[in-house]
């Protein structure tokens, strides 16, 4: 997915885990996937940069698909469609 | 063609559940998607590593079972807990060993108590979780945690000193022996 794709995506939840280093935004993710339905969009700020590998290798495990990223100033955007 | 060569539906049903029986074998044998850890260290430093490593395990489903043993057992204790009736050896350990997760050393640059605490504060200016956080996060995810009963009675540890935390049981060796053989991952920490 491009940028600008993502940009535009409808999300069903955001979660800021800029707050917190590994492995906090995976567990801020773990708690927010059970929270939206299957196909939904789920989007995690994070400061961390390990998250940056850490959020796809855990969508893979999941089964969830992970979209993409977008760098934003000091931190990311990441994506994920719940399965 | 040979009578024997012939394949008859008996012989095709007689396979079919030779291969069942196979299959039944192969997957009771398989390993589960479970960590098991033996934490053998009492370290601030590997205890972190420890329980970082069951977080995410545990944040991406894999059944995470950790048993506390030797120096490890000293991270379990509960600082507001005390226990009478101990004898002099017991009450030795007692003393030396940290009171809690909160009073562990770093197994390097402890620097008679600065290291860990310019570590805490290097933590909490990076967003790491501290070690209270973490067992916090631990029990909300299910994680398991052992506690060894031949250290124990070793160094005079009882039940009542450790932290009140919803996963825990006392088990020995074998539990862990047990449990590891059917994770996928072991270690020792």
């Amino acid at each position: 997915m491009t940028t600008e794709e993502l940009k535009n995506l409808t999300v069903a939840k955001s979660v800021d885990a800029r707050g917190t280093a590994c492995p906090g935004p995976l567990l801020e993710a773990k708690k927010a996937i059970g929270t939206i339905q299957s196909g939904e969009i789920l989007e995690v700020l994070s400061a961390d940069e390990g998250t940056k590998n850490d959020l796809p290798k855990w969508c893979n495990k999941q089964g969830n698909e992970f979209l993409g990223m977008v760098e934003e100033n000091g931190y990311y955007k990441l994506y994920l469609k719940k399965k | 063609m040979e009578k024997s060569n012939e394949i008859t539906m008996e012989k095709l049903l007689a396979e079919l559940e030779n291969l069942k029986a196979k299959t039944t074998q192969l997957e009771n044998s398989a390993k589960k998607d479970q960590l098991s850890i033996a934490i053998i260290s009492g370290d601030m430093d590997k205890i972190m590593a420890g329980m970082i490593i069951s977080l995410a395990a545990a944040a991406m489903d894999t059944k995470v079972k950790l048993f506390f043993s030797f120096w490890g057992l000293a991270a379990l204790r509960d600082p507001k807990k005390t226990v009478k009736g101990k004898n002099f050896v017991s009450k030795m350990f007692g003393c030396m060993l940290p009171k809690g997760y909160g009073k562990l050393k770093l197994s390097k640059h402890n620097m008679c108590g600065m290291g860990p605490m310019m570590m805490k504060n290097l933590m909490k200016k990076q967003h790491v979780l501290s070690l209270d956080e973490m067992f916090k996060e631990a029990a909300e995810l299910g994680i398991e945690i052992t506690a060894c009963e031949m250290t124990m009675n070793l160094m005079g540890f009882k039940k009542e000193e450790f932290i009140d935390y919803p996963h825990f049981r006392i088990a020995g060796a074998a539990t862990f022996v047990a449990d590891a053989g059917e994770s996928a991952m072991q270690w020792m920490i």
